[in-house]
């Protein structure tokens, strides 16, 4: 299957380009880093006598807010792997001696998805793994599914992989990059508003904001990867009041993503997919 | 112009082939065949449709109207398309992969069999000068060595059908001789090549059959020798009274001066034509026994065409 040849160049060039060096030293550091924070954090801690139930919901927040950084990172390296990944290699010309070879467009365009989501899977699951490995070790806290928190990550990168890959078809990488992450950010913007509006009692905004969160499914991976990270004693004293701003804000979840969710994004996946297929197709080089 | 043959001895085919971009002509109406086994010019001045017609050629791009045979296929077919080699105008391979890795994939996308793979990059590499550096990286290539690779990556598998789009814009006199070399080759081992090109001297040199494409229309095709019409002798003399007279036996005289040119005088009368000019008092300082360039005729069909 020559889709799979593709894919294979793609994660070639991601590391005979560093790319996948820069990441792996990227997240030596960072997790070398959260890691010494951690230990600082939980040391002065129980110094003072806090609990050790405030002490594993303080970690597991703090540890949300690190997959938030890697999630952020994800978003921005999927967004610039996807968006240069068909237009940089037609304004190149390296395209050109390709698709005159006996190629269908669609494996060019799967293979560059297969090799990219590789690399973005792999890296959250490497980086996430190491990351929760790491304050288990230093602070004794270990969420209750590390490796469901980075596939959520990894889906995140994906969905946004996806978008951007569509964009490459039509528009120049800048211009693609910067839509993705701008569709990023409206993304995670509109979950918390939706989440402010629910707590408010604002069903009218809360439903308009859910179905908003359905065009580009990023908000409700995150909260996946957030109920995968936060400990069942933290989710009993937050979720014990009921719905209010605390447990609903865009680092509190009151559960995980519902397995019609987890099909509507794959199905959505599948969609933006075909449209960059069907885009790339029609698209003369 | 398309004329009887039999289908199997066709390279490609089209039948007013026509290419718009919104109010913008590419292609208007293009016509022609190409045998196989011959090396085809395709001559035209920039922006005359030539790179268009051959991404319309290999499907890259979708005719407006018109159609088309490629290896007995219709345009787009993508089973021909393993059979044909091409070396693009504007290309460039992965600067961080090696000659050797960029044969190797291009091998892979045409479907070389695995057996031969080897082999047939050995002999790409070989062919187009390169053989030495195979395992450098493309990113340490100069423009002239690039475009040898995307000769050889043309030439990978031995196809049926070459195009190559420009193949020596980037090449010095030496690397130009080895394409001609490299044509020179294909045509013996029977492969047909589609030269595109705009320097005349290259398709003088190589071609067998001539399409000159201007505002995406054929002005003129057909064998080389043809094309170029009537043999034409040019002398430099002095001392004839009435040089017309004289000289009108052996063709249509043209006074040039210092030089006079006698149109439709073939090679084997200039000895007599010398002998008549010397007879009739004339001193002679130069004979030029050649025909009408391809330039000449390019410039003079377009500006028929432009008129």
């Amino acid at each position: 299957m020559k889709a799979l040849l593709i894919a294979r160049l793609t994660v070639l060039e991601a590391l005979r380009r560093r790319l996948l060096w820069a990441l792996v030293i990227l997240t030596l550091v960072v997790v070398g880093l959260t890691g010494l924070g951690f230990n600082l954090v939980v040391d002065s801690a129980r110094d003072r006598g806090v609990r050790e139930l405030e002490l594993i919901v303080g970690v597991s927040q703090l540890l949300i807010l690190v997959a938030f950084m890697f999630s952020f990172v994800l978003a921005i390296t999927a967004a610039f792997l996807g968006a240069p990944a068909i237009a940089t290699d037609l304004d190149s010309g390296v395209l050109l001696a390709i698709v005159a070879r006996p190629i269908r467009r669609a494996d060019i365009v799967l293979g560059k998805w297969l090799g990219l989501s590789a690399i973005v899977l792999g890296y959250s699951l490497a980086s996430g793994l190491l990351e929760t490995t790491v304050v288990r070790w230093i602070t004794g806290y270990g969420p209750p599914d590390p490796l469901a928190a980075s596939l959520y990550l990894g889906a995140q990168a994906i969905v946004l992989l996806t978008v951007a890959l569509l964009f490459s078809t039509r528009l120049p990488a800048i211009a693609g990059g910067a839509v993705a992450v701008v569709l990023f950010g409206v993304s995670w913007m509109t979950g918390v508003l939706a989440s402010v509006a629910t707590a408010l009692g604002l069903d009218e905004v809360a439903s308009t904001m859910d179905a908003t969160r359905f065009i580009v499914p990023l908000d409700g991976l995150w909260r996946g990867t957030i109920f995968a990270l936060e400990p069942s004693a933290a989710l009993v004293i937050l979720s014990g009041g009921g719905p209010d701003l605390e447990t609903q804000g865009p680092f509190h979840a009151l559960g995980g993503p519902e397995p019609t969710f987890l099909l509507y994004v794959a199905i959505w996946l599948a969609v933006v997919l075909g449209l960059a297929v069907f885009s790339f197709a029609r698209r003369e080089v | 112009m398309p004329s009887a043959t039999d289908a199997s001895d066709i390279a490609l085919e089209t039948v007013a082939l026509t290419k718009r971009y919104g109010r913008t002509v590419a292609l208007d109406g293009l016509s022609m065949r190409v045998r196989r086994g011959e090396v085809f010019g395709f001559l035209g001045p920039n922006g005359a449709g030539k790179t268009t017609a051959v991404k319309v050629l290999l499907g890259l791009a979708e005719p407006t109207a018109g159609s088309g045979t490629l290896l007995g296929a219709p345009l787009g077919d993508r089973d021909a398309r393993a059979r044909v080699g091409y070396l693009p105008e504007l290309f460039r391979y992965q600067a961080w992969l090696t000659a050797r890795d960029v044969l190797g994939l291009h091998a892979d996308l045409a479907g070389l069999p695995r057996h031969d793979r080897g082999m047939s990059i050995d002999e790409a590499l070989h062919a187009v000068g390169l053989a030495d550096r195979g395992d450098d990286r493309v990113g340490t290539f100069s423009k002239g060595m690039q475009q040898r690779l995307g000769l050889g990556v043309a030439l990978l598998g031995r196809p049926e059908l070459v195009f190559l789009d420009e193949p020596t814009s980037a090449l010095d006199p030496l690397g130009r001789q080895d394409v001609r070399a490299i044509i020179h080759g294909l045509r013996e081992r029977g492969t047909t090549v589609f030269l595109n090109s705009h320097l005349l001297g290259e398709v003088e040199r190589v071609c067998d059959e001539v399409a000159i494409v201007d505002h995406g229309r054929v002005v003129a095709a057909g064998p080389l020798d043809e094309l170029l019409g009537a043999a034409t002798v040019r002398l430099r003399v002095s001392g004839l009274a009435d040089p017309a007279s004289t000289l009108a036996p052996f063709g249509t005289v043209v006074e040039d001066p210092p030089w006079i040119a006698v149109r439709g005088c073939p090679a084997d009368r200039v000895p007599d034509l010398v002998a008549a000019v010397v007879a009739a008092g004339g001193r002679i300082y130069a004979v030029d026994a050649g025909r009408e360039t391809l330039e000449e005729r390019f410039i003079e069909l377009l500006g028929r065409s432009e008129s």
